[in-house]
Parts: C-alpha cells; sequence; structure tokens
C-alpha cells in the first residue's frame, strides 16, 4: 500500500511553497521507488511550521515543518518517509504543543484530510448535524440554536438564535415566501484568516450550516459573497458546491427529503464596506456597496426586501457543530455569557502565528508569550491590534484583559472577528492612527457625513499633529472629530475607525510630539 | 475597429446570457468581461446598460465604486500589495517604497513595457507570515526586497 504524506493546500501552505514542495516529494519518492500518494489536505492553521508535512504511520501521524522546497532533497537523505532524524521533524502531528493544547471545536477536522473530498467530510462526522436537522422542525433548529448560546462570529456577537427566529417568524411577501440565507465570506480586516482558512480546510461545514439555517427558517436560495482577494477559497468553493450537488446535498430534493437548498457563489469587488452586512446586501443586488439605514433589519428586511438570515462563515460552520453534538455541549465551551470557542488569528510580528480556537476567556498576553513565543522579530512587542482595523490599539499594561466580548468592552476594546496583529517597538504608533483614518478615507462607502468627511478631516488634524503644528489645538480637534464620528456614523466603519487613533493618542502619546 | 467592436458586442452578450435574470447580475456581468477582457470597454457599458434596463450613469457607478473594476486594459500581470496592519508589522511600508522603485510607477499604474499593474489591497487573509502580495492568483509570504526582485526577474524572463 502507499505511503500516506499529506501537504496542505491552501493559500498560506502554497504562499510558503506547499505546491513546490508536494511536487518533489513525489518526485524524490518515483527517484527511490518509494509508493506515495500525496493528499493536499487542509491547514491546522500553524502557519508557522507550514508547509507542514505529515506522514501517516501505524501509530498515527508524524510530522516535519516548516518545509521548505530546498529541504525536501535532505528529508530524502534522512531516511525519509521511514523513520528520519532531522532537524525538521516534530513527532507525532497531535504532540506538538502548540496544537495539542488548544480546543477545537470548528477547526477539529482542519488538517485531517482532503477538504474537497465529501468522502473525508463524511468519515469525520459531517453532515451529522444536518441528519439531525432534516427531522427537526424549524422551530426545533432555531430553539436549538438559542440554547446554544451561538453568538455571531464576525464581529458584532449578536445572538443567533434571535435572528433566525426573526427571519422564521417574519412573513415574506416574495415569490413562493422566499427568504434567503447569506454568509458573510467578506473577510476583509486585515489580521484575520479564519474564515478563510475554514473556507479551505474544511468548507463541507459551512455548506451543511447553510442548508441546516435554511431549513430553520424555511429559506431555499442560499449566497456565498466571498471577497476577490481570496482567489484559492473561491476555487475550493466552487468545487464542494458542484460536488454537494452532485451528491444530493444541494438541490431541489436534500438528501431525499423533499426540501430544497442551492447555493450561488458571488464574488466581491475589492471594497472593504462589503463586509457591512446592509452593504453586502446593497452588492448582492447588483448596486454600489451603500449601506442602507437600520432598521429594518435585514432579518426582515433583506436581500430584494425579503427576510435574510446574513451570517459570518463561522457562525454558519458552528450551526453544524451545536446540531450534531447538541445546544448543550456547544454552550458548556466557553465563560459567561461568551460561549463557546474562541478563534484568535494571531499574526504581524509574532513568532508563531497562526489559527489559536480555546475556550473564550484567555488573554492577551497568553496568547502572544505561550502560543506566539514573541514577536518574530526578537525584538520587544509594543502594541497589539485586537479586532482588526478599527480595533483598539492595546499597550503592555492592558495584555492581561481576557479575550471575551464583555472583558474587552470593559475596557473600550473589542474582540470583532478575532484578529490579534502584534507590533515591536520600531512601530510609529502616530502613523497607525494616521493610517485608520487613511483606509477609513478610502473604503467609506460615504453615504454618512461623519464617515465620508471626518475621515479626510481626520488624517489633515493628524499629519499637522504629527508636523508640531499647533499641537494642543489640533489634538483637541482630533478628540472632537473622532465624538462625531462615534456618535454620528451609520455604521461600524466610521463609528469604530477613532478606537485605533484614541488608543495610540491615549496609550502612545510619546509617539505623536517627535 | 469594426471586427472589434462587433467581438465586444458577443463577449458582452455572452455574459448577458450567463447571468441575465439572476439576483443582482450587474457585477458577474462585469466579471464575465472583465475575466475575458482584463477590463471592461467603456464601448460596453451602453451595451449592458440597453440589455440590463440601467443607466449608463448607474453603471459607471457601480464600476467605480468597486477598486476592482477597471475600465482601462491593465498590464499582462497585475500585483497587489498589501498595505494593512499585519503587513505594516512587518516592513511592508518599506517594501512598498523598494517596490516602488523598482517598478518605477505607483499604485493604480501600468508599467510603460505592459508587464505589470500595481495595486493596494488591504489584506490577503495571509497574516501570519507577511508582508504578503499576489502575483495575479498566486499569494507570496514573507516578502523581502530580495525575494521581490526574484519575482519580478521571474515575470521578466517569462515574458
Amino acid at each position: 500500500m502507499a505511503l500516506r504524506i499529506f501537504v496542505p493546500r491552501d493559500a498560506t501552505a502554497c504562499a510558503l511553497g506547499a505546491d513546490e514542495v508536494a511536487d518533489s516529494i513525489s518526485k524524490g519518492a518515483k527517484g527511490r521507488g518509494t509508493d506515495v500518494e500525496v493528499i493536499r489536505n487542509g491547514s491546522r492553521g500553524a502557519v508557522w511550521l507550514e508547509p507542514l508535512l505529515e506522514i501517516q504511520t501505524d501509530a498515527g501521524r508524524v510530522a516535519f515543518g516548516p518545509v521548505a522546497p530546498g529541504d525536501v532533497p535532505g528529508l530524502f537523505e534522512a531516511g525519509f518517509p521511514g523513520e528520519a532524524d532531522h532537524p525538521l521533524s516534530l513527532g507525532p502531528v497531535d504532540e506538538i504543543p502548540w496544537l495539542a493544547r488548544q480546543q477545537r471545536l470548528t477547526f477539529v477536522r482542519a488538517g485531517l484530510g482532503d477538504p474537497l473530498s465529501l468522502e473525508n467530510y463524511q468519515a469525520l462526522d459531517g453532515f451529522k448535524g444536518l441528519e439531525r436537522a432534516l427531522a427537526l422542525e424549524p422551530q426545533a433548529i432555531v430553539d436549538e440554536i438559542t440554547e446554544s448560546g451561538l453568538r455571531g462570529r464576525g464581529g458584532a456577537a449578536f445572538p443567533t438564535g434571535i435572528k433566525w427566529q426573526t427571519v422564521l417568524d417574519a412573513e415574506s411577501d416574495g415569490e413562493n415566501h422566499q427568504k434567503y440565507i447569506v454568509c458573510n465570506a467578506d473577510e476583509g480586516d486585515s489580521g484575520t484568516f479564519a474564515d478563510r482558512l475554514l473556507m479551505e480546510s474544511d468548507p463541507y461545514q459551512l455548506i451543511e450550516g447553510m442548508i441546516i439555517a435554511g431549513l430553520a427558517v424555511g429559506a431555499s436560495e442560499g449566497f456565498i459573497y466571498l471577497r476577490s482577494e481570496y482567489p484559492h477559497c473561491r476555487k475550493a468553493l466552487e468545487e464542494v458546491i458542484s460536488r454537494a450537488e452532485q451528491a444530493a446535498y444541494l438541490g431541489d430534493n436534500i438528501c431525499g427529503s423533499g426540501k430544497a437548498f442551492r447555493i450561488d457563489l458571488r464574488i466581491g469587488a475589492g471594497a472593504y464596506i462589503c463586509g457591512e452586512e446592509t452593504s453586502l446586501l446593497e452588492s448582492l443586488e447588483g448596486k454600489r456597496g451603500m449601506i442602507r439605514f437600520k432598521p429594518p433589519l435585514p432579518a426582515v428586511k433583506g436581500l430584494m426586501g425579503l427576510p435574510t438570515v446574513v451570517n459570518n462563515v463561522l457562525s454558519l460552520a458552528a450551526v453544524s457543530t451545536v446540531l450534531a453534538k447538541g445546544a448543550a455541549a456547544y454552550r458548556d465551551f466557553g465563560t459567561g455569557r461568551s460561549r463557546g470557542t474562541l478563534t484568535v488569528q494571531l499574526g504581524g510580528n509574532i513568532k508563531r502565528g497562526g489559527l489559536v480556537e480555546l475556550p473564550l476567556g484567555a488573554t492577551v498576553r497568553e496568547l502572544l508569550e505561550d502560543f506566539g513565543g514573541g514577536t518574530a522579530s526578537g525584538r520587544p512587542a509594543r502594541a497589539i491590534q485586537v479586532g482588526g482595523p478599527l480595533g483598539t490599539y492595546l499597550p503592555e499594561s492592558q495584555w492581561d484583559v481576557a479575550l471575551d466580548y464583555e472583558a474587552l468592552a470593559g475596557i473600550g476594546a473589542m474582540l470583532g472577528h478575532g484578529g490579534v496583529v502584534v507590533f515591536d517597538d520600531t512601530v510609529d504608533m502616530a502613523q497607525q492612527a494616521r493610517f485608520a483614518m487613511e483606509f477609513c478615507a478610502g473604503e467609506s462607502c460615504g453615504k454618512c457625513t461623519p464617515c465620508r468627511v471626518g475621515s479626510v478631516r481626520g488624517l489633515e488634524v493628524i499629519d499637522r499633529v504629527i508636523a508640531g503644528r499647533e499641537r494642543e489645538f489640533n489634538l483637541a480637534l482630533l478628540d472632537d472629530l473622532c465624538s462625531t464620528m462615534i456618535d454620528g456614523s451609520l455604521c461600524a466603519m466610521g463609528g469604530l475607525t477613532p478606537y485605533p487613533v484614541r488608543s495610540a493618542l491615549e496609550y502612545f502619546p510619546e509617539d505623536f510630539s517627535r | 475597429m469594426q471586427s472589434s467592436a462587433v467581438s465586444l458586442q458577443e463577449i458582452v452578450d455572452s455574459a448577458l446570457e450567463s447571468h441575465l435574470g439572476k439576483i443582482g447580475a450587474l457585477l458577474p456581468v462585469l466579471y464575465s468581461i472583465q475575466d475575458k477582457l482584463g477590463h471592461v470597454p467603456r464601448q460596453a457599458v451602453p451595451m449592458i446598460a440597453r440589455a440590463m434596463s440601467l443607466s449608463r450613469a448607474e453603471i459607471h457607478g457601480v464600476m467605480s465604486f468597486y477598486h476592482d473594476f477597471r475600465s482601462e486594459p491593465a498590464g499582462e500581470n497585475i500585483i497587489h500589495l498589501c498595505r494593512a496592519e499585519a503587513c505594516q508589522a512587518m516592513g511592508a511600508r518599506k517594501l512598498e517604497q523598494h517596490v516602488i522603485r523598482r517598478l518605477g510607477i505607483g499604485f493604480g499604474e501600468t508599467t510603460a513595457d505592459g508587464l505589470v499593474s500595481l495595486e493596494p489591497v488591504y489584506c490577503l487573509g495571509n497574516c501570519a507570515c507577511t508582508p504578503s502580495i499576489r502575483v495575479n492568483d498566486d499569494i507570496h509570504a514573507r516578502v523581502t526586497a530580495q525575494k521581490f526582485d526574484e519575482i519580478m526577474d521571474c515575470l521578466e524572463a517569462k515574458s
């Protein structure tokens, strides 16, 4: 039997040379007459070990990493793929502390097999949640989600059950009482890649979650709105949607139940604002991605004015876990009101970055030091931005805060989509504050004045502060402008841009008076 | 000119045929044309407008709202340089200066030989091994000035 060797296929592993590694292994094995099957698995999210190569043995899988294309001949010389005494040897993959210390729920299948293989997904307990949902009444599915305590993973943390109940209860005046499921896969926050990893490493989980959502609220049409910056994801989703259709998990008669659900994959066009749900809906309707006033909520009047569930990728994926394992099992992960797991993405200047899934409640410092191993540059860490480009910059004095929604809100920060970006002591926080305004000016949809004009004026005022012109006056002006943006903007873009700006000013004032 | 106008009409018609009737067909239609031609020529706008009962202004409004749609031809290769925070934390600002020097163009521009168009991007989801760039559909990680030069040498050799 051929020896099974796993080489990840996701965008990050490929960016680090996984395709070339897979190719050299096939060629190297052939040259030595070794019978090898190279399987392109999903990534486990240990980016610092990518490309992470795994070999199936009788005692489980053993790993090597990070394997650069140039390392492969040396590996073969050391005895690979048999017992190999090599500096890149990591031993049994399940015993790598960085992975072993995680508690994976949503990412439990990531890396185990070929993510595009439907059979692989079924063999790993996939579609168990759907099986159960097919036997339940819509209200019972919604109740299960409500009881699980699942909160939206996109950033706003809104209880998913309440959203679904609203859509279930809403009357649709569309043709055939149509309602819609929309998956927000416009993961634009810098420092976040959990959605991408899920869609590339376990994409059927998202498909399953969307079908369950459709059954729960009575929707037979679903859309995935994927950002164009994720070409690998696009290929993976196109493939799994087509395979799920062939296997009758999607279509007019899901698993012979007589119920219908279809998924249409749509590609965004490079507008950050389309991650905001109403802007996303406008974009799906083929218009400029201008945000809408709320109310009405999308749950009542969403896509084409009809009741619509808009959920993030991880929220929809978690749905399949909730249904498969039961509401109580999901709820009992986590702390206080923050239920389930947290998927932190450790990025920026970090030695051991990647995706860390833990029960909610770990501290920033634990992540930085225990998982991250400090900065990549080896210099002291100075600022950590939590929650994407609209998130607060935290100084060391705040790193003992727990990463859950309430604890972060308590210090004026937010968890957002779980991005944690580390900067070392060479960072110029005045430039980071300036960038926050610059980004907002570039990406504002333009609908409301505080965001559209405020960000441009904010940029100008920060430039005057940096240049040392009427410093006190301009700092007061900037603070006033930030208040106007927070209180007066229609959505989070203008409303949160002041957070990185104000935190940079509050915690790193010395950078503004150089 | 006559023949290229005919073929443009054919491309537009085929895009419309694939997507007309769908919810929000305009973006897929524009993408379908751009995938074939590398941009959406100005002459295509009235054709789309007529078929979709939209005004030319509405189509212009949509095209200009999104960063990805182009009215002018792009270079043979499109390089997206990530300017977002996780890349900044690993030296993206310095890399950006190098890229602009090496290519001799700024963002939104195409080199004189038509080899490369340079675009900014705000996150490629590759945040734990930065700085990142995207060359067409390939992502590159931990890009240094030297690594960028190697990528460019490779593109130049291929053309």
